[in-house]
């Protein structure tokens, strides 16, 4: 089963972390993805930009576009993966793994209900 | 990430918020600030048992409030309390104050406290300094060191400030749209000119000024976040970090200034340059320009060019040309000035900037200009004449060490010939 393994913090916390914060989170994150990727079970992973770089098209007479996230709310969305689990224990237990160390914030485990990988070239 | 750098981070994060709703309880900055500087101390106790609340800035305000009241109710032992102070700090503490701070006073109290650094009554470097100890949280000395100023100067600088806003009045009542445009403005100025505090290299060491950026660039964000929709703030931001993208290539290994052209594009952020960018795309959506907006523009037009020859002056002198109209000044012309020579030659843009000469007489890169165009144009003597001004106009070394080069490279030719 796949699943998307989301990631919500709060932004403003996250955006004061020190760079060597930062980079020491990121790098103890890779080292769980490139276990993995190793055991070929690695979708894509993408980190987003800030919500204010964020535009909304809402359902309307006409749709409406408005600027910033859909919600606004404490912790937002800022990036996800795609991993292959056999289980939703193993799903936890990655999740687990790759929020181990850290504070604050939240991994969302959803199961993939339609999956179709990139069919254009790479961006 | 260690718990107590976990900690830190969200005070940080919750300073500005925090501390401006205890100013809206409290009406007095002094207390504000010693309310918040409790509820810290009391997170710094608390969270790592309890672990970290979900709203930490309800948390430090609900917190910081009672903080404030029970040293009122000290300092005037026989007044019975008002009922509403009367609030259980134990208690849930962040359901009930979730539904009490709606976002509407979230964003007020956020501007009325950046307003309040921004007051028009403060000069620009006092601005600059309450907001950074007020807003950002760093402390006295690592301001003063950043402005390389004394520390006893730089809490001379703070305190005088402060008074000054005490006397002022302090506007507690919700802006009404025309306010809510003015103090954005002066916020944005604000955070602007801490950017070019950074960026200007004019003292203190590399490593202090970038730090300077980087908070112009986290309040520059938070502003953003409260006016999601502003396309000068989108510009604001976009403007700040294709600036900042290019600090790693700005200065050589000895600290000497590298320029545009000469840069390891190499180097440049390319996170921060797509963040720029797409700040920009959405901006423009709006067709609301600004000035912000087109010197964002003008900074992407640079970043866009993977090499120094791929740059579309066009658009450069075209976006300045709008920028001119927006927001006349002879240091724009002078900008300008430089893609006219990338384009139509040195001669059209030495006589594009001669009527600068008056309003640009005491200023450094207005004589680095005409030097260069000078020198382009085969006019040695001229050239060095103008690049003696600029050299007694140079803020810091590395600015007349650049011109210093010039001078050099004029000696080498005038001896070959």
């Amino acid at each position: 089963m796949l699943y998307a393994i989301l990631c919500y913090d709060d932004e403003a916390a996250v955006e004061s972390w020190s760079k060597e914060e930062e980079q020491a989170v990121l790098g103890k994150r890779r080292l769980v993805q490139q276990k993995l990727a190793a055991e070929g079970r690695l979708g894509p992973v993408a980190r987003l930009m800030p919500t204010t770089a964020a535009t909304t098209v809402r359902d309307g007479r006409e749709p409406l576009v408005i600027d910033g996230p859909f919600a606004e709310t404490k912790e937002q969305l800022l990036g996800f993966y795609v991993v292959d689990c056999a289980t939703l224990e193993d799903a936890i237990e990655t999740a687990r793994q790759l929020k181990s160390g850290e504070a604050g914030g939240a991994l969302e485990i959803r199961p993939l209900r339609l999956y179709r990988p990139a069919s254009g070239p790479a961006p | 990430m260690t718990n107590l750098a976990w900690i830190d981070a969200a005070l940080t994060a919750a300073r500005p918020q925090a501390i401006g709703a205890l100013l809206r309880y409290f009406r007095d900055l002094d207390r504000a600030e010693e309310g918040f500087q409790e509820a810290c101390l009391r997170a710094l106790k608390h969270w790592p048992q309890s672990g970290p609340p979900r709203d930490p800035a309800a948390w430090l305000i609900l917190v910081g409030r009672n903080a404030g009241l029970d040293a009122a109710r000290r300092a005037q032992k026989q007044e019975p309390l008002p009922e509403d102070a009367e609030i259980p700090e134990s208690v849930d503490i962040e359901t009930e104050l979730a539904e009490r701070l709606d976002n509407a006073h979230y964003r007020d109290d956020l501007l009325r406290l950046l307003f309040i650094c921004c007051h028009p009554d403060l000069p620009a470097t006092q601005q600059i300094a309450l907001a950074l100890r007020i807003v950002s949280g760093l402390s006295v000395k690592e301001i003063a060191r950043a402005f390389l100023v004394s520390d006893s100067a730089m809490e001379q600088r703070i305190t005088r400030a402060k008074s000054r806003i005490a006397k002022a009045e302090i506007p507690f009542a919700a802006p009404g749209a025309v306010e809510r445009a003015e103090r954005l403005g002066a916020v944005a100025a604000m955070i602007y000119l801490l950017f070019n505090e950074g960026y200007s290299a004019s003292g203190g060491s590399a490593q202090l000024r970038l730090s300077l950026c980087d908070e112009a660039i986290r309040l520059a964000r938070l502003l953003l976040r409260l006016f999601l929709d502003e396309p000068e703030i989108m510009g604001l931001v976009a403007l700040l970090l294709l600036q900042h993208a290019r600090a790693p290539a700005r200065l050589d290994a000895e600290g000497a200034i590298v320029l545009l052209e000469d840069q390891d594009r190499g180097l440049w952020n390319a996170d921060l340059i797509a963040e720029g960018h797409a700040l920009i795309e959405k901006a423009l959506r709006h067709r609301r320009p600004g000035p912000y907006q087109v010197q964002a523009a003008i900074a992407a037009t640079h970043a866009r060019a993977g090499r120094p020859e791929d740059t579309d002056w066009a658009e450069i002198d075209r976006l300045y040309a709008v920028l001119e109209r927006l927001q006349p000044s002879p240091v724009v012309t002078l900008n300008r000035a430089v893609a006219v020579a990338k384009r139509q030659g040195p001669a059209t843009a030495l006589a594009m900037i001669e009527p600068l000469a008056g309003p640009l007489a005491g200023y450094f890169h207005f004589f680095g200009l005409k030097g260069a165009l000078l020198m382009q144009l085969g006019r040695a003597e001229e050239a060095r004449t103008a690049f003696g001004r600029a050299i007694a106009l140079a803020h810091t070394p590395a600015e007349a060490a650049h011109i210093r080069l010039h001078l050099d490279r004029l000696q080498a030719e005038s001896g070959r010939a």
